[in-house]
């Protein structure tokens, strides 16, 4: 077994009293049409994520993760039971109110980055000011591309930048609008590992410095450790909704090779030749 | 959002898909260009041909025999001298310019021509604004009338054809015709324009040459024949009048009792002019309608593209949703870009148009050819229509796209 580092982050910070759930969902279920067949892919899910959180949802392939996170974020509606978004009942709002929850309250991060082609990074940020007809835009973004260490890159176009700037673009795209919480789709699915903790190092720093709520998924248990709640769906159901003891924080602690983290797994620690040759 | 934001939107992904945008535009560059250029020139050539008839004498009247209309009466009393000289002290009338045609040949040399001979009064110079050219040759006289003068007067063609050239000076020369000796007298300028046969293949004798020398075209009553008879208003204004003064003159002449029986007929260049320009008219809309044609594959070319860009930015769509973008923001995108393709493209096919008239003008220069502001107008109102019309359908379909299933196309 490898070793955890006990390194306390933000859990210090006092409770609210009375906290409140930015995110409280009653026996959601979704279910697709597909002609002659019909796949209900959530089967009844009940959460609530309060404000400050941050939140993995963990689960095998095809488990309705990326279905949970486009009803939360508002692309899509469920098929039955209540979404309350900061209090409002979402779950039966028309698609014109939609896209106003969307711009003002939801900041969505994708795998895929989902960058506009030919744009510079101010303009891709500076978007969903635009839709929210809010003045003062390229202080903002440019505010927004700071907070992401993205300061000097305001005129790069996507072509011009690495995946991990790719996706901090897109993260300060999402949190420009001052969203009530920030929903990323496996953001770090695309990236290398190193990409990876600077998108991980990131939220831990929005999450902290400006208790913003973070809710993403991550098939990756090392980097679901650095969050500070881990929920695992399967099969439609979450199946286990627990709180990390010490989260890790992005970049402190070296990842551990495969080797290591299946040492446990292995009936001997080597199969054959010199033990020498496999160090 | 407001309208300046998707205008900024819109001139912002057509710079991104410059290349693209270009072609587009080209559809509508040559609809509107062929619009504008070919209106143009359908618009010259009908104020050419006015012009022509105008330059005819837009207020002589031509009176003719004609067989009556009704079939009761059979009878077609010729018309006369006499009638002419009666019609000419009508109230309005200027002159009178009467002609008596008889068909000839000409003989100069071993050279002949056959072909109406027009025998007519001194005043036709006059009445038709056709001279004889300046090369020490006149016309017809009065006294050549009173004498029934063997002269004749030649129209460039017909010096052509008889001389082998038709700046040959014949004045003075003899030539026969129908066997009898003439003298040339003169030669007519050329005249082009006009409808019909070539004007310059003419030969002119004193009218009373043509009624007793050359033909006997005397009636009861010492009065001679007259196959037509010009007659010159004094205002444009005067003309509706003088015509029905003449119907009721010649009528009472004829002994015209019934309407239907007449057997004469008093035209007027005008009903042939607005003839004419019917026909130019007819051609100018077929011109219209051939370039609107092309102006509509322009407009379909706009909707292609525009479907096959919303198709390709489809995940753009979703991303523009998902970060807040109503239906009503792409719908506006959408359809302000197609207005502007087909704005730029109208724009610059006004200056193909304009480009096209030059060209035109230049290559035939008795056009006038000229941009006029209501095709300018009606092609920027086509192009405006068109990218409305046909941006509409593909901006409809991206703003109904559901955020979800547009992010997950691929
Ligand atoms: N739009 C859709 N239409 C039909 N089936 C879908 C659609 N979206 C997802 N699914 C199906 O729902 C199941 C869950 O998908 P998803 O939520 O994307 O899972 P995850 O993100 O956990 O891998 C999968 O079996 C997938 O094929
Ligand atoms: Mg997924």
């Amino acid at each position: 077994m490898f070793k955890w580092f006990n390194r306390k982050t933000t859990e210090s910070v006092a409770e609210p009293e009375a906290p409140k759930a930015v995110i409280d969902i009653r026996d959601i279920t979704r279910t697709y049409e597909m002609g002659e067949f019909s796949l209900q892919v959530l089967k009844g899910i009940s959460l609530q994520i309060f404000k400050g959180e941050f939140v993995s949802i963990m689960g095998p392939s095809g488990s309705g993760k990326s279905t949970l996170m486009n009803i939360l974020g508002a692309l899509d509606q469920p098929t039955s039971g209540e979404y309350f978004l900061d209090g409002v009942d979402v779950s039966k709002l028309g698609e014109t109110t939609l896209a106003g929850v969307r711009n003002k309250k939801i900041g969505f991060v994708f795998q895929s980055f989902n960058l506009l082609r030919r744009t510079t990074a101010l303009r891709q940020v500076e978007l969903p000011l635009v839709y929210g007809g809010v003045s003062g835009r390229s202080q903002k973004a440019k505010a927004a591309l700071e907070s992401v260490g993205l300061g000097q890159r305001l005129d790069h176009l996507p072509s011009e930048l690495s995946g991990g700037q790719q996706q901090r673009v897109a993260i300060a795209r999402a949190l420009v609008n001052e969203p009530a919480m920030i929903l990323a789709d496996e953001p770090t699915g695309n990236l290398d590992s190193r990409s990876g903790t600077e998108v991980m190092q990131i939220f831990q720093q929005l999450n902290r410095d400006q208790g913003i709520t973070i809710v993403f998924v991550t098939h990756d248990p090392w980097i679901a450790r650095h969050t500070k709640r881990v929920v695992m769906l399967r099969d439609g159901k979450i199946v286990a909704d627990r709180h990390v003891a010490a989260p890790l924080v992005a970049g402190e602690t070296e990842r551990p090779s495969e080797a290591e983290e299946l040492e446990g797994v292995f009936k001997e620690a080597y199969y054959g030749g010199a033990k020498a040759e496999y160090t | 959002m407001n309208l300046i934001e998707s205008f900024r939107i819109a001139i912002n992904s057509l710079m991104i898909n410059r290349l693209r945008a270009i072609l587009t535009t080209l559809g509508i560059l040559i609809g509107v260009g062929a619009v504008v250029g070919l209106t143009s020139l359908g618009r010259g050539v009908e104020n050419y041909v006015s012009g022509q008839f105008t330059s005819l004498g837009a207020n002589t009247l031509t009176v003719s025999s004609t067989r009556p209309s009704s079939g009761t009466r059979t009878v077609i009393q010729p018309l006369t001298d006499k009638e002419a000289i009666a019609i000419a002290r009508l109230p309005g009338i200027q002159r009178v310019a009467t002609q008596y045609n008889v068909s000839g040949t000409l003989l100069a040399g071993t050279e002949s021509v056959s072909l109406t001979l027009n025998g007519v009064t001194a005043n036709y110079v006059e009445v038709n604004e056709w001279r004889p050219r300046n090369d020490g040759g006149r016309f017809i006289s009065q006294q050549d009338i009173n004498d029934a003068a063997r002269v004749v007067v030649l129209g460039e063609s017909t010096v052509e054809d008889l001389y082998g050239d038709p700046n040959f000076n014949p004045i003075n020369l003899s030539l026969q015709i129908n066997g009898r000796i003439f003298t040339v007298i003169g030669v007519m300028e050329n005249r082009s324009g006009g409808a019909g046969a070539d004007q310059n293949a003419a030969a002119f004798v004193p009218i009373s040459t043509a009624q007793s020398r050359l033909d006997n075209a005397r009636v009861r009553g010492g009065a001679y024949k007259v196959s037509q008879m010009q007659v010159q208003v004094e205002s444009k204004d005067a003309i509706e009048m003088s015509m029905a003064a003449i119907e009721v003159y010649l009528a009472g002449a004829h002994d015209i009792i019934y309407s239907g029986d007449e057997d004469f007929r008093v035209s007027n260049q005008g009903d042939l002019l607005s003839s004419i320009t019917q026909v130019t008219g007819i051609l100018t809309l077929f011109l219209a309608g051939v370039s609107g044609i092309s102006l509509l594959v322009g407009g379909i070319g706009i909707m292609n593209i525009m479907l096959v860009s919303v198709t390709e930015r489809t995940r753009e769509i979703g991303l523009r949703k998902a970060v807040g973008a109503r239906g009503l923001d792409i719908l506006s995108q959408f359809l302000i870009e197609s207005i502007l393709l087909s704005l730029i493209g109208g724009a610059l096919g006004i200056v193909l148009g304009w480009l096209i008239s030059l060209i035109g003008g230049a290559l035939v220069p008795d056009l006038d050819l000229s941009l006029t502001l209501d095709s300018v107008l009606l092609a920027t109102g086509i192009s405006s229509f068109v990218g409305v019309f046909f941006g509409l359908y593909p901006a409809n379909r991206a703003a109904r796209m559901r955020p979800i299933e547009a992010l997950r196309f691929e």
